[in-house]
């Protein structure tokens, strides 16, 4: 499979293969995210309860994620390099707003009312690797320690912000990102150890500032039946409707679980426990290994890319994609504590998906702007 | 370099998804067996059945908060053919509002296909009448009758009660989640709020096997709910009317005591709400409309408002003087309407600019002679004064069963220190010791405390907690479980003779010749003994005259009145407060007088 990707564009595909370059679309990751789309769907439709309107909703916003995804193709990756600093800099302000609005409301506030409502933490999910990416941009490889130190600042700031929100998912997903790019940068390896240290340490640091919720999600997951009807119904549940699945599943729209709703969040953050129920063992294993293929392509563009700053953040968006699908997979077969991450492209809802298909839009102008260098 | 990094991403992919992958096969081929089971086994469901919430009496039996079957609208998805259709046509048919449609549409969308859901609450009787003719059109809507908490007298006694309204995510966090299942309205204030415990109820459960579709096919078991205590109230719904009716909007308290039990007769704070539109649900507007209202509707005055006590706190700074020996009730002073500290030559004013002349005690409390008071105050002391006010109950909450009670303030040396930032500002001022002589400067009292303090003197010295709740009735068996007085503790040293001194003067006050509020005294057929009190709000030039026409509204005297009767054997103690009301004698006395006159005015003496 990975022989397959490092064929040429122009051996791989015909007459079609050229219109996708014009359009600067590649075909292989636009396979595997219609494919994935797709299949999100279908367990979508079983989740919502087969309302068609939810249907409908969802497609809606699936069109305008790809419509965003095309058109980011079209920017070049220099272009993106030129505006991420920007970018980074307005969505810092940006979150600085949404806190003083928030402390203004006295609670959890990620939106920013401008007009449309978005939340300005899904702009950094994208802006963090692309200002980390330019940082390191025509600078010798591995950085150096001050580079490394400046990085982390920069990752901090936004990653502070959005725990304050309080939002301690895409705080920690948006920390991982930018942990991504430091590592694809290729920092020694005794500083990964160190940094690992260090996250360990300060493992009891952080239990300290969470708040009683979180603490209480960490700990229903060491023991979910001290709470079968609070904080732990959510992982009791998505265990039964995965294990009750089997292997085969109990078919299409018969997965008692989630039709009679004894399922929380069912078309939102726990949808991979209906698809383990319906589809069984082989249609989780199915679903996983059509995200491999997407991440896999992701990962032969980062590796083919021809300069620092689009390898860079290729590589980082495709691993960042990964991290979604394994925390989402693994929050609800109960590997690790409850935190609020949809599956992506297969989760209802909005604006995850704009930005993860704005992401893969990237990852295609990379793969569709590289200039014929002599090999 | 960079593709041994992707490798080693390559690597760190597979693994975690190996991970997830193993632990897909420990659910779904190791434990299949036993999550197969647990599955089965939710085909039973639990839902809470919520108990319903006692009723509050008041002290005759009279009902004050009930729960009425109101009507409400309600839809089925999996019967309605074509659900946009029906709502459109619920729409024209009046008994929607277009508004709320696209609202509507949602909220069916996000419920299962058979849950029945509200529409529209509290139907009236015409809209019911108007969906009953069109029934047959609309197949999967009903009409169903469901409990809302009525109060039949309204606005009347709302800042006593109470009032509920929907569980907020404040209250959530107080709450035993699995007590109030199904339960969705919660006490707010005063009595609801106090009394929610016992008012509630035990919430109870049917386990019911659903089929495949997740309807309710039988019921396997069921714990019916304990409905909540039915409260007995010690308020007077008659005397409240007449005390809410007196006020008139103005805004103020009436508070109304039994001296000898701490029993609460009358609660008004005025102006009032309307209670029974919370428990309907009401819109941020009104609510906003409620909260913005510049006569502070919500605001429970009798409970916490703190108002400077003026002369209403003499005969309490008498009773201090005399206690102390610090003053000789025989002893005559000349009034010449002002009063100056020995060596200084600021002059405290008197509210008689041309003075009232010779004046012993006695005369000092029936005309409220403040010349008088400004000595008494002076050669007691700011904290033999704060001993003995506190004896009184001022200072401190009274402990009535209700939540937010404001503790009022008896100033001291100690106080002003640690209350002040600027060390400038934290010396205590003999002339603020002057001014407390006739309830000025930093003293703040309630209305409730007021009443506390004059039904403390009614008694002599003994002082009842007061209380809004008789007893808890249990609905079913009808027991009925009562509440003792609570006498609290305090330094019982005033003598006899000097409680009989002061209690003379506060009848003279009503009744002598020369007594301040001798018009609201005058022809009652049972003795009353009162004190009247005019308390500024703001502080006048040394050349200023106080006229009342001239100034701001805001800025007028409090009206304020103190009073119990009979004297012989106090049946009941009152307190009322005008805010910027005018003097004690001509808004608050009378006001005061219709009260006592509800509940002794037909008793021959």
């Amino acid at each position: 499979m990975i022989l397959a990707y490092g064929l040429e564009p122009s051996v791989r595909h015909g007459r079609g293969g050229r219109i996708l370059q014009r359009l600067h679309l590649d075909g292989l990751l636009l396979a595997g995210i219609f494919a994935t789309l797709l299949v999100g769907a279908v367990v979508l439709y079983s989740a919502v309860g087969q309302h068609t309107s939810v249907m409908y909703g969802q497609g809606l916003r699936v069109l305008i994620a790809l419509g965003i995804m095309v058109a980011m193709a079209q920017v070049s990756p220099s272009v993106i390099r030129r505006i991420a600093p920007w970018v980074y800099g307005i969505g810092i302000i940006m979150l600085a707003m949404v806190l003083m609005a928030g402390e203004v409301g006295k609670g959890a506030q990620r939106w920013l009312d401008i007009g449309v409502r978005f939340q300005p933490s899904e702009i950094m999910k994208l802006a963090v690797p692309a200002v980390l990416a330019w940082l390191l941009h025509e600078r010798p490889l591995p950085p150096s320690l001050w580079l490394i130190l400046a990085m982390l600042v920069m990752i901090m700031a936004p990653v502070a912000m959005i725990s304050l929100q309080p939002d301690l998912g895409t705080a920690i997903l948006i920390g991982l990102t930018g942990a991504t790019v430091i590592f694809l940068a290729g920092i020694g390896a005794r500083y990964i150890f160190a940094a690992l240290a260090i996250v360990m340490a300060s493992m009891p640091v952080l239990w300290y500032f969470m708040h009683p919720y979180q603490k209480l999600r960490v700990l229903t997951l060491v023991n979910p039946d001290s709470d079968p009807l609070g904080a732990g119904y959510h992982i009791i549940q998505s265990k039964i409707a995965i294990g009750s699945g089997g292997i085969f599943g109990k078919g299409w729209l018969n997965g008692s679980q989630g039709q009679l709703e004894f399922l929380p969040e069912r078309s939102t953050d726990f949808i991979f426990a209906v698809a383990g129920e319906e589809f069984g063992l082989l249609g989780a294993v199915a679903i996983l290994l059509l995200y491999l293929a997407v991440v896999g392509r992701g990962f032969y563009i980062a590796a083919t890319a021809q300069d620092t700053f689009s390898r860079l953040l290729a590589g980082s968006i495709s691993l960042t994609f990964f991290f979604y699908v394994f925390v989402n997979s693994a929050m609800v077969t109960g590997l690790v504590p409850v935190v609020g991450i949809p599956l992506p492209l297969v989760s209802s809802g909005g604006t995850s998906m704009v930005t993860l298909l704005a992401g893969f839009g990237i990852l295609m102008s990379i793969q569709t702007h590289r200039k014929l260098l002599p090999r | 370099m960079f593709v041994r990094r992707v490798i080693v991403c390559v690597f760190l992919v597979l693994g975690l998804t190996g991970l997830v992958v193993t632990r897909l096969v420990q659910l779904q081929l190791v434990n299949f067996e036993y999550y197969s089971a647990q599955s089965q086994g939710n085909r039973i469901r639990v839902q809470p059945l919520p108990p319903t919430r006692g009723l509050i009496f008041d002290r005759n039996g009279k009902i004050l908060a009930e729960n009425l079957p109101t009507y409400q609208l309600e839809l089925t998805p999996e019967q309605v053919p074509d659900v946009d259709d029906t709502l459109r046509r619920l729409a024209e048919a009046g008994l929607i509002d277009a508004e709320n449609l696209p609202r509507l549409g949602d909220l069916i969308l996000s419920h299962r296909r058979f849950d029945s859901i509200p529409l529209r609450q509290r139907l009236s009787d015409t809209e019911v009448a108007r969906f009953a003719v069109q029934r047959p059109y609309f197949p999967g809507v009903e009409i169903r009758a469901r409990l809302t908490r009525n109060y039949p007298y309204g606005p009347i006694a709302a800042h006593a009660l109470g009032y509920v309204s929907g569980i907020s995510a404040a209250d959530k966090k107080i709450l035993d989640p699995a007590g109030y299942a199904g339960t969705s309205h919660i006490g707010k204030v005063s009595v609801e709020r106090a009394y929610e415990a016992q008012l509630h109820g035990e919430v109870g459960h049917e386990d019911v096997l659903v089929n495949a579709h997740g309807r309710n096919m039988q019921v396997l078991d069921a714990e019916s709910s304990v409905p909540g205590r039915d409260l007995l109230l010690t308020l007077d719904i008659e005397a409240q009317i007449v005390a809410e009716q007196a006020l008139d909007g103005r805004r103020g308290a009436v508070v109304g005591i039994v001296p000898s039990s701490g029993e609460i007769l009358v609660f008004a704070s005025a102006p009032s709400f309307n209670p029974n539109a919370f428990s309907g649900g009401l819109t941020p507007s009104q609510f906003q409309a409620l909260q913005e209202d510049s006569n502070q509707p919500l605001f429970n005055r009798a409970l916490s408002g703190q108002y400077p006590p003026g002369s209403t706190i003499k005969p309490m700074l008498a009773l201090a003087a005399l206690e102390q020996g610090t003053l000789d009730p025989a002893t005559r002073i000349i009034c010449r309407g002002f009063y100056t500290l020995p060596g200084r030559s600021h002059r405290y004013r008197d509210w008689k600019p041309e003075g009232h002349g010779s004046v012993d005690l006695h005369v000092a409390i029936t005309e409220s002679c403040d010349t008088y008071f400004y000595g008494v105050a002076n050669n007691l002391g700011i904290e033999a004064i704060g001993r003995s006010l506190r004896n009184f109950g001022l200072g401190s909450p009274t402990g009535i069963d209700m939540p937010g009670e404001s503790r009022g303030l008896v100033p001291s040396r100690e106080w002003k220190r640690s209350e002040f930032a600027n060390p400038a500002d934290q010396v205590w001022f003999p002339g603020e010791t002057v001014i407390t002589g006739i309830g000025q400067g930093y003293l703040l009292a309630t209305p409730l405390q007021l009443a506390h303090a004059v039904a403390t003197i009614a008694t002599r010295g003994k002082r009842y907690q007061p209380s809004m709740v008789r007893g808890l009735r249990d609905p079913v068996t009808g027991a009925t479980e009562f509440r003792q007085p609570k006498l609290l503790a305090s330094d019982d040293l005033t003598t006899e003779t000097s409680w009989q001194l002061i209690i003379d003067s506060m009848v003279a006050v009503m009744q002598g010749p020369k007594g301040t509020a001798r018009a609201s005294g005058y022809g009652s057929a049972y003795s009353i003994a009162g004190k009247t009190g005019t308390a500024q709000v703001f502080s006048l030039g040394p050349d200023e005259e106080y006229d009342e026409e001239e100034i701001d509204e805001s800025k007028r005297d409090h009206a304020l009145f103190i009073a119990f009767a009979p004297v012989e054997n106090p049946a009941i103690a009152v307190a009322v407060v005008v805010e910027n009301g005018g003097s004690g004698s001509s808004v608050a006395a009378p006001i005061g007088r219709q009260i006592l006159d509800t509940f002794l005015g037909s008793r021959p003496l």
